[in-house]
């Protein structure tokens, strides 16, 4: 039903869709973002449920899509509709923020900042959200080693101590 | 009056013996709980296994009031500055029972978030495997750390300690000194320890 209401005021910013059992997904470029979470909120979808992202690392960046999708749920109180959204970015573009319209925004954009580094234009504190400050890397994307490169889990590790002497 | 004889009123010792029979026989445990060894905790110090049957039934959940801390959970990385804290803030002399495979080895959970044994930031006496292990397995491993008291001589449990305390300002001045979190002070001592072949920050 919504997205129905999209293509006719927004014709052409979805680029994709698809439904699978009920759930309703859309993918929009960047530039029509804004315009469509305007309409959204006006249409009632005002619980911004979840902000995430998906590390597409083998993406070719010559199709004109990005790296990483950002992917937002969005529920409509009134009428139990849920909504994903999904927007492309390029590894190093920033997505403007949403912090504005919705308070969840916050700590979700910071998460998605923490373990993807996509930037959030306009967030009011752009910081980590879960990590340490000073964190080497973003630990949700594909490259990042599992266990963050740490040397200890190599083998050979020994027991450290053993009636009061060092191993 | 009748005389008495001295040995009846007097026994010699060691002084390391009878002190730590009477450390031995009464432990203060401060829980650090972080996860499902928790739960298991609660039910080894209630009626059914009832700790003060060992004579550590004084829980205090304060490091200031406590000597033996239980490490019961997953320690992640960034917990492991305040893991260092709370252990310096323990009364001495002090122990540390490191309870579950998460404690002890990080567990399943090998991740960059996870600490891969929190004998690498403190010293650990005794480990008790388990996912979670069972009240019967934490006795038996308070009563693993009882013997070991009973065992070791006071001078070594100071300079054990000592040790820490050393590492704990080492990492202090790195901090100041690199303008660092803790956390990443700590993982950057942790390289370089892997770098040494050492096994630990302490």
């Amino acid at each position: 039903m919504i997205i129905e209401h999209i293509d006719a005021q927004l014709p052409g910013a979805i680029t994709d869709r698809h439904a699978f059992r009920g759930d309703q997904t859309i993918v929009v470029p960047k530039a029509s973002f804004l315009d469509l979470v305007d309409l959204l909120h006006r249409e009632g979808f005002q619980l911004l449920v979840d902000i995430t992202a998906v590390d597409w690392p083998e993406r070719p960046e010559s199709q004109d899509v990005g790296r990483f999708d950002v992917v937002y749920h969005w529920l409509n109180l009134a009428s139990q509709e849920r909504l994903r959204v999904k927007v492309a970015v390029a590894d190093g573009e920033a997505m403007p923020t949403l912090t504005g319209r919705f308070k969840t925004a916050d700590w979700f954009e910071r998460e998605v900042f923490d373990l993807f580094g996509i930037r959030f234009e306009g967030h009011p504190n752009m910081k980590r959200l879960l990590t340490w400050d000073d964190f080497p890397g973003h630990a949700l994307r594909k490259d990042f080693p599992l266990d963050g490169g740490d040397p200890f889990c190599m083998e050979g590790c020994t027991a450290p101590y053993n009636n009061g002497e060092r191993a | 009056m009748s005389e008495m004889n001295i040995n009846d009123a007097v026994m010699t010792t060691r002084l390391d013996a009878v002190v730590n029979w009477g450390r031995k026989n009464s432990l203060w445990p401060l829980p650090f709980g972080t996860a499902c060894c928790a739960i298991e905790f609660m039910s080894m110090m209630a009626s059914r296994y009832d700790m003060s049957r060992f004579g550590a039934e004084a829980m205090r959940f304060s490091p200031r009031q406590s000597d033996m801390m239980l490490i019961l959970g997953t320690i992640t990385n960034k917990m492991a500055p305040v893991l260092r804290t709370i252990y310096a803030q323990m009364a001495e002399p002090k122990w540390v029972v490191s309870v579950g495979v998460c404690a002890s080895s990080g567990g399943m959970y090998r991740t960059y978030a996870t600490l891969q044994g929190v004998d690498r930031v403190i010293p650990v006496d005794v480990y008790v495997p388990g996912c979670p292990p069972r009240p019967e397995s934490m006795i038996y491993g308070v009563m693993k750390l009882q013997e070991k008291i009973e065992k070791e001589s006071l001078s070594m449990r100071k300079d054990h300690i000592a040790r820490f305390y050393e590492s704990l300002a080492r990492q202090e001045a790195i901090q100041a000194e690199k303008g660092l979190t803790g956390q990443q002070t700590i993982r950057d001592m942790l390289m370089d320890a892997a770098e040494r072949g050492a096994g630990t920050i302490f």
